[in-house]
C-alpha cells in the first residue's frame, strides 16, 4: 500500500470519526436544548418577549432577579426542564407586586424584557411605564374548589387584585341550596388580568382554587368567522387579518358557480 | 514557608482574583453592591455600563436576535480587553469552572490517578464552538449557554444552587478520572474562543532558552503544553491563543527561564 492511500484512508477515518462524535454529541445536545426551550410552563418577567423570542434574547445574567425588589424573580435551576438560567416565577411563592418603576424591566441590558410592553407611548415618544399593561400570564379559576363556589364567604382573591373590579370582579347569585343566601362569586376579567399572581398567593385552599397560567396556555382563541358584532373591539380583529378573496372570478362565474347544484356534489 | 508562597504566586493571586469577581457578584446579589451586578454572561458595572460575554453574543447573533447596543458595546469592552491586553487570562483568572478543573489536576496528583480513560484531541474544543453556533442556528437559541458548566456554576454561587453540584461534579470526575484537563484544555468551547482571539495580546510570557535546563517542570505542570514548543529550543514568547496565562511555569522554573512579559518589554 502506497504511503499516499494510507494517508488518505487515515484521513477519511479522522474524517469520519469526526462527523459522527459532532454528530452524535449534537443530537443529545439539540435535543436537550429543544426540550428546555419548547417548555411552556413557565411566567415571565412582566415585560417579556414572547416566550420564542425571550429565549433567544435572555442573555441569563440574572439583573432582573437582583433588582426585583421582593425576590419574586429566579432564575431556572438544572433539573427544573426550564430554559436554565432564565427568569421566571411562581406566585404561590412569591407574586408579581406590581413595581410601577418596574426595575426588572428598567436594567434589562438585552431587551429580552421590553419597556414599549410596559408602557404608554406618549406623543412625545416619551415612555411611560404602566404595569398594568403586563401579560405575564392569566389567572385561571377552579370553581369546582372555590370556597366562594361552594357558598362560603371568601374574597381573599379579589381583595388581593391591584386591579380590583377590573381584572377580578364579583358577580352575585341566589344560593338555590339553602335559598335564603348569596352566593357571591369572583370572576376573572382575561382582558385586564396581567397575571401577577396576587389572588393565587391570597387564595385560602390547600391548593390554590386561582391560579395563574400562561396566557397562550390558558385560553382558547376563536378565528375571525366568528365576531361579537356587538362589540367594537371585537369587530377590529377582521381588519387585522387577511380575508381571502378570489380575484380571479368575475361576478357572472361567481354567481353560475353558486347556482350550479353540481358545484356542491363531491366529484367521484 | 515564605519560599512556598513564592513558589505558588500567582496561584495565590489568581485564586484572589477569580475570589473576588465572584464575590463583588455575590455582595451585589446579596448585599446591594453596585460594583459589579449580574454574573460572567453579563454584568453592569458601577450602575453605569453593561459588560457581556462576547461567545454569548456571538451566539445570540446566530440564533437570529440583533443583540441591543448595550451588550454589543459589552462584549467588545471584553474582546478588546482580552484580544489586545490580557490573552486567554480569562480561563485561569476569572472563571470559576479552573477552580474546579486545578482541584481534579491537584487531586490526580495527590492520589496518583494516571489514567485517561477516552482519547479526546486538543482541537475538539474548536469542534464543539462551531457545532455550538451551528445548534444556535438551528434551535434558534444561543445553544451553549442552554448546557454551559460554566455558566451552572456561578450561577449557583451567585444566586443558590439546586442540583447544579451534580454537573459540577461531573466535570471534576471527567477531569479526575476520565482524562486529564479534558474540560477546560479539550473540550470548553468558551476556552476555544478566548484561545481564538488571543494570539496577538499584549500579556505572554517569555522564555529565555540559555536559562533552560531542560528539567521539563514546565511541560509537567502546564495545563496547555502545546503552547510550550520552543522551551529549551530558542528566546521568545509563548505566542499561542491557548496559553492561559495561569504562570504556573513561571513559579515551578527554578532557573527563571521564564516570565510575564507585557508588549515584549523584558528587564533582561
Amino acid at each position: 500500500m502506497s504511503k499516499e492511500v494510507k494517508s488518505r484512508r487515515e484521513w477519511f477515518k479522522s474524517l469520519f470519526q469526526y462527523t459522527g462524535l459532532v454528530g452524535v454529541g449534537g443530537v443529545a445536545w439539540g435535543t436537550k436544548v429543544y426540550e428546555d426551550k419548547t417548555a411552556e410552563l413557565v411566567l415571565r418577567p412582566p415585560g417579556a418577549l414572547e416566550e420564542p423570542d425571550f429565549v433567544k434574547a435572555c442573555i441569563k445574567c440574572g439583573l432582573c432577579v437582583e433588582d426585583c425588589p421582593y425576590d419574586t424573580l429566579q432564575l431556572a435551576k438544572p433539573g427544573t426542564n426550564l430554559p436554565i438560567g432564565t427568569p421566571y416565577f411562581t406566585p404561590r411563592e412569591i407574586p408579581c407586586y406590581m413595581c410601577t418603576d418596574i426595575p426588572c424591566v428598567k436594567i434589562c441590558p438585552t431587551n429580552a424584557l421590553s419597556e414599549p410592553l410596559v408602557s404608554d407611548i406618549q406623543e412625545s415618544d416619551e415612555i411611560k411605564f404602566n404595569i398594568n399593561k403586563a401579560e405575564m400570564g392569566v389567572a385561571v379559576l377552579d370553581t369546582e374548589n372555590c370556597l366562594a363556589y361552594w357558598g362560603i364567604r371568601c374574597d381573599a382573591c379579589y381583595r388581593a387584585c391591584p386591579l380590583i373590579d377590573d381584572a377580578l370582579i364579583l358577580e352575585y347569585e341566589r344560593n338555590e341550596r339553602t335559598g335564603k343566601h348569596a352566593l357571591i362569586k369572583p370572576k376573572i376579567n382575561v382582558d385586564s388580568c396581567t397575571g401577577c399572581g396576587m389572588c393565587e398567593h391570597a387564595c385560602i385552599t390547600e391548593k390554590a382554587a386561582i391560579f395563574v397560567l400562561p396566557r397562550e396556555l390558558a385560553l382558547g382563541k376563536v378565528k375571525t368567522d366568528y365576531i361579537k358584532g356587538w362589540e367594537k373591539k371585537d369587530e377590529q380583529r377582521i381588519d387585522t387579518t387577511d380575508v381571502y378573496i378570489d380575484k380571479g372570478k368575475t361576478d357572472k362565474q361567481t354567481l353560475d358557480y353558486l347556482n350550479n347544484p353540481n358545484s356542491l356534489i363531491d366529484e367521484e | 514557608m515564605k519560599n512556598n508562597f513564592y513558589k505558588n504566586r500567582f496561584l495565590i493571586f489568581r485564586r484572589v482574583v477569580q475570589i473576588s469577581i465572584l464575590l463583588l457578584f455575590v455582595g451585589a446579589s446579596h448585599w446591594g453592591w453596585t460594583i459589579l451586578k449580574g454574573n460572567l454572561s453579563a454584568a453592569k458595572v458601577f450602575d453605569s455600563f453593561y459588560l457581556a460575554d462576547p461567545f454569548a453574543v456571538i451566539q445570540m447573533l446566530f440564533a437570529g436576535r440583533i443583540p441591543s447596543w448595550d451588550i454589543v458595546i459589552g462584549a467588545l469592552i471584553i474582546v478588546v480587553l482580552y484580544a489586545l491586553i490580557a490573552g486567554r487570562s480569562f480561563c485561569s483568572w476569572v472563571c470559576p469552572m479552573n477552580i474546579i478543573t486545578d482541584l481534579a489536576q491537584w487531586l490526580r496528583k495527590k492520589f496518583g490517578l494516571n489514567q485517561n480513560v477516552l482519547k479526546i484531541k486538543k482541537n475538539t474544543r474548536y469542534w464543539l464552538l462551531g457545532l455550538s453556533l451551528v445548534l444556535s442556528i438551528i434551535l434558534g437559541v444561543a445553544a451553549f449557554e442552554f448546557i454551559s458548566p460554566i455558566g451552572v456554576l456561578h450561577r449557583a454561587i451567585i444566586y443558590g444552587v439546586g442540583i447544579s453540584w451534580w454537573i459540577v461534579l461531573g466535570i471534576l470526575f471527567l477531569d479526575m478520572f476520565i482524562k486529564k484537563n479534558a474540560w477546560c484544555g479539550h473540550l470548553c468551547p468558551l476556552g476555544a474562543f478566548h484561545s481564538m482571539i488571543s494570539h496577538k495580546s499584549m500579556l505572554k510570557i517569555y522564555h529565555k532558552a540559555d536559562k533552560c535546563t531542560s528539567c521539563w517542570d514546565c511541560k509537567e505542570v502546564c495545563p496547555e503544553v502545546q503552547v510550550l514548543e520552543i522551551i529549551a529550543k530558542k528566546d521568545g514568547l509563548i505566542r499561542s491563543g491557548e496559553c492561559t496565562n495561569c504562570g504556573r511555569c513561571i513559579e515551578i522554573c527554578e532557573e527563571n527561564a521564564l516570565e510575564f512579559s507585557f508588549l515584549k518589554i523584558n528587564k533582561s
